[in-house]
């Protein structure tokens, strides 16, 4: 603790107009110094990706930024093991397109769903649903604590702005979403969309067809 | 600080101070585990703002849930932009080609199928391109970098004219698109484009297909003859004088990536003047004159392009959602690219063109007068289609790409200073609560002063216009033809999944084809409770029959008239009349709200000389 007291700090935090006299202070610094030099890779990752130590089916433990994103083109969807709606046509859908996506999944393309259910979907269970969909390597089946997997659900997106439908998960397997990090490209789509569909988008934020770093991963699809 | 609704103020002001006082925190020493022991972290209630330190769980990183707000910024300090008018070039190389210029590097793949009948007058171009624009006073905010129609948002406003009788092509001009845009997009943008001008009568593989997108290095021709609709069929000659369009806007319209390209800056306006609505207040329909867009002495007919953004408070860029799909809100509002500036007028009457560019913020606009009165003015148009006669109002509701002009007359009012307020409450991308604030609650866009010199004004004042005239403009057209089918849309989100009638856009799939030269009624439907989508169809405007089985209305928030944006409100159904006439080709209809229409709320489909019968697309 600092010469800052715990008393008055809760006094502070307590009534809101204290907090003005900072702001007036924060207005008469010169724009230069008021404003740090981020980059917008660097304040993607800082507002979306948070480091969460994650579990994947095949019992890794992966850190979601340093490990999963970065530098990588990723795909994210949302499902639970035990699901009975449309996760399991999303994940056949997702199978086609690991497919379409040949062996770059894996190298520098990479597929991840994550739990909706943490406290049931144990390793077991997400190997077991791998398994069955005979899913390939470079997609992960992922848990984590209960409030991890929440903190991913909002940063990535998977919600609904009404809280009572936010509560019903089934509102969020349907969006499929994918990014290109170094490249800082994003997007959506429908994971009830039809595989070529969802391929074909996803090809719109890969690395330009000439790049380095498409002839070092051995070009497009 | 932004002027935006009272309650939206007080949150933003929350929000502000829970960022400060985490900034204290950390530099003050604090760890997690003292906040833990204090329960700052678990307590919402009056210590800790709604999405500030705590309203989350904390995690295995130690982070807690940041709601993004912009910095501050003093609202009223700069003077408004006039859009620069566009200049056309005297020649464009290599000179413009029915068939794509596939060689040249055109990324057009249709060939132009009215260049012949109305070959171009005029020749422009536009290069999409990086741009540093200032959108607050550079102490406040940094230079942003945006992309732009020559590197500016908006983008040059055209000032065109349809032809003339004998001459109907006289209009026509023919712009052409380059994408010079960058690899390295800041953040978010994707630089491959397609432009499509909202909601111009244009061959469509002019009209900006979503799916027509080119790439880095290409460039597309786009053909407007500027003609109005009925021209090739029921009105040889000029076309059908019913039909003219006023206000229209361009913009990008690449298929799943509309959001963050309009919203990085590829949006301008586009206007249309005829032999009535001439854009000179001593003929025709003596509307406020045009001018050259830029003299304030001359210059009274002005566009104002509304957008709400979000800047980044640590950088104080232009920031967005990358991972949003329910619709994006910013807290500070633009008028011509700047946050809330001032407009200087002089006392008499203004035609303005209202545009909300979006992303998803529906606006009802007053005019606030001192001691919060609310002036009353002249709605003359819906989507820049003229109504009958001006009808007076107190406000006018616009939702995403959806256009109004009007008439505020500040005769008389010399010294006196006035806000356009946007009373309508919004809190998330789902829509308007539906509650209107009150005079002064709302948020002040806008800042006008009447201070610039007496000038004549030779405008229709149109309290002048006798009551029992029925029609002062054109006039509508009929709904009376027999529609050859009527088909139904449903807009539904099934899944977190945006759909209409229960099906997902694919530019692999187009659904339904009208039958050039025929009527069509078509149901648009909204069952929810929660959510409201303006809903564009482009090519063609349509006429409200009913609204839940209620016929439209003339007065208050005008519903009545020619339009090409519905505003489909909660728990709506509404039945529009369309004519499909002269050209073909694919179209979309979609949802306006960008980022419903990025995640699918799209039907694509086609006009051709066949059509079909499928009544729910």
């Amino acid at each position: 603790m600092t010469d800052l007291k715990r008393r008055s700090l809760v006094a502070a935090l307590g009534a809101a107009p204290l907090a003005v006299p900072l702001l007036t202070h924060a207005q008469t610094i010169e724009v230069n110094s008021k404003f740090k030099q981020v980059s917008s890779r660097e304040r993607i990752r800082q507002r979306y990706f948070p480091n969460l130590v994650l579990t994947s089916h095949e019992g890794r433990k992966l850190k979601f930024y340093d490990d999963m994103v970065k530098d990588k083109l990723v795909i994210f969807n949302m499902f639970y093991a035990k699901c009975e709606g449309i996760c399991s046509p999303i994940t056949r859908n997702l199978v086609r397109v690991q497919k379409m996506l040949g062996d770059r999944v894996g190298k520098d393309i990479f597929m991840y769903s994550f739990t909706l259910k943490p406290k049931e979907d144990n390793v077991m269970a997400l190997q077991h649903y791998a398994e069955m969909h005979k899913v390939k390597p470079g997609w992960l089946f992922l848990t984590g604590s209960p409030a991890d997997m929440e903190t991913l659900r909002q940063k990535l997106g998977f919600t609904d702005p009404d809280p009572a439908l936010d509560k019903d998960i089934s509102n969020h397997i349907g969006v499929i979403k994918y990014g290109n990090e170094p490249l800082e490209r994003y997007g959506g789509c429908p994971g009830m969309s039809t595989p070529e569909w969802i391929a074909e988008t996803i090809s719109w934020v890969d690395w330009p067809k000439n790049s380095a770093h498409m002839k070092a991963n051995g070009g497009a699809k | 600080m932004a002027y935006i609704s009272k309650r939206n103020r007080r949150q933003e002001k929350e929000r502000q101070i829970a960022a400060h006082n985490r900034r204290e925190l950390i530099a003050a020493g604090f760890k997690r585990r003292d906040l833990l022991k204090l329960g700052l972290l678990t307590s919402a209630g009056m210590l800790i703002p709604k999405k500030g330190l705590s309203a989350h769980p904390i995690n295995s990183a130690g982070m807690v849930f940041d709601d993004p707000v912009s910095p501050p910024t003093t609202p009223f300090q700069e003077n408004m932009p006039r859009l620069t008018v566009a200049q056309p070039v005297a020649a464009l190389n290599p000179a413009p080609t029915i068939a794509p210029n596939t060689a040249a590097g055109e990324g057009r793949t249709v060939a132009h199928q009215a260049f012949a009948q109305f070959p171009p007058q005029r020749f422009y171009e536009l290069i999409q391109q990086q741009g540093t624009v200032s959108v607050a006073l550079p102490n406040e905010l940094p230079p942003q970098t945006i992309w732009g129609f020559n590197g500016i948002t908006p983008g040059p406003l055209f000032v065109e004219h349809y032809g003339v009788l004998g001459s109907p092509g006289n209009g026509s001009i023919l712009v052409r698109q380059r994408n010079n845009l960058p690899s390295n997009n800041g953040g978010f943008g994707l630089p491959s484009v397609t432009t499509h001008l909202h909601n111009g009568h244009t061959p469509l593989e002019s009209d900006g297909f979503p799916c027509f997108f080119f790439a880095q290095g290409q460039f597309y021709d786009h053909h407007y003859p500027n003609v109005l609709a009925g021209v090739n069929s029921t009105h040889p000659g000029i076309g059908d004088i019913k039909e003219a369009m006023s206000t229209l806007w361009y913009h990008d319209h690449r298929i799943d990536h509309t959001a963050e390209n309009t919203y990085k800056g590829l949006a301008g306006a586009y206007v249309l003047f005829n032999e009535f609505d001439t854009g000179n207040e001593n003929t025709g329909f003596r509307l406020p004159s045009f001018g050259d867009g830029q003299n304030p002495l001359t210059s009274f007919d002005i566009y104002m392009v509304f957008n709400d953004k979000l800047f980044d408070e640590q950088t104080g860029l232009l920031a967005f959602d990358l991972f949003n799909t329910d619709g994006i809100l910013g807290d500070k509002f633009l008028v011509n690219g700047k946050i809330n500036p001032v407009l200087h007028v002089s006392p008499r009457r203004y035609r303005f063109r209202w545009l909300n560019t979006g992303p998803s913020r529906f606006y009802q606009m007053f005019v606030l007068g001192p001691n919060n009165t609310t002036k009353s003015f002249w709605q003359i148009s819906t989507d820049g289609n003229l109504l009958e006669k001006p009808v007076q109002v107190t406000s006018a509701r616009f939702a995403v790409a959806e256009r109004v002009d009007v008439i505020v007359d500040f005769t008389g009012q010399v010294g006196k200073t006035f806000y356009l307020e946007n009373r309508l409450e919004q809190d998330d991308g789902r829509g308007p609560t539906g509650n209107v604030f009150g005079a002064g609650q709302g948020t002040k866009i806008l800042k006008i002063v009447v201070d610039g010199p007496a000038v004549a004004d030779n405008s229709i004042d149109p309290a002048t216009i006798p009551a029992n005239q029925a029609v002062y403009f054109y006039g509508f057209p009929n709904t009376t033809d027999a529609p050859r089918i009527t088909r139904t849309f449903r807009f539904e989100r099934g899944n977190g999944q945006w759909q209409v009638n229960g099906k997902l856009a694919n530019c692999n799939d187009i659904r339904f084809a009208i039958k050039r030269n025929t009527v069509e009624k078509w149901i648009f439907q909204n069952n929810s409770g929660g959510w409201q989508h303006p809903i564009h169809m482009h090519f063609e405007e349509f006429q409200t029959l009913t609204i839940n089985g209620n016929p439209p209305s003339s007065t208050g928030l005008i519903t009545r008239g020619r339009k090409d944006v519905f505003r489909l409100e909660h728990n709506m159904e509404a039945q529009v009349y369309f004519r499909f006439r002269d050209f073909i080709g694919k179209f979309p209809l979609h949802c306006h709200n960008v980022v419903h229409e990025d995640h699918a709320m799209m039907v694509l489909g086609q006009i051709n000389d066949v059509g079909d019968n499928i009544t729910q697309p």
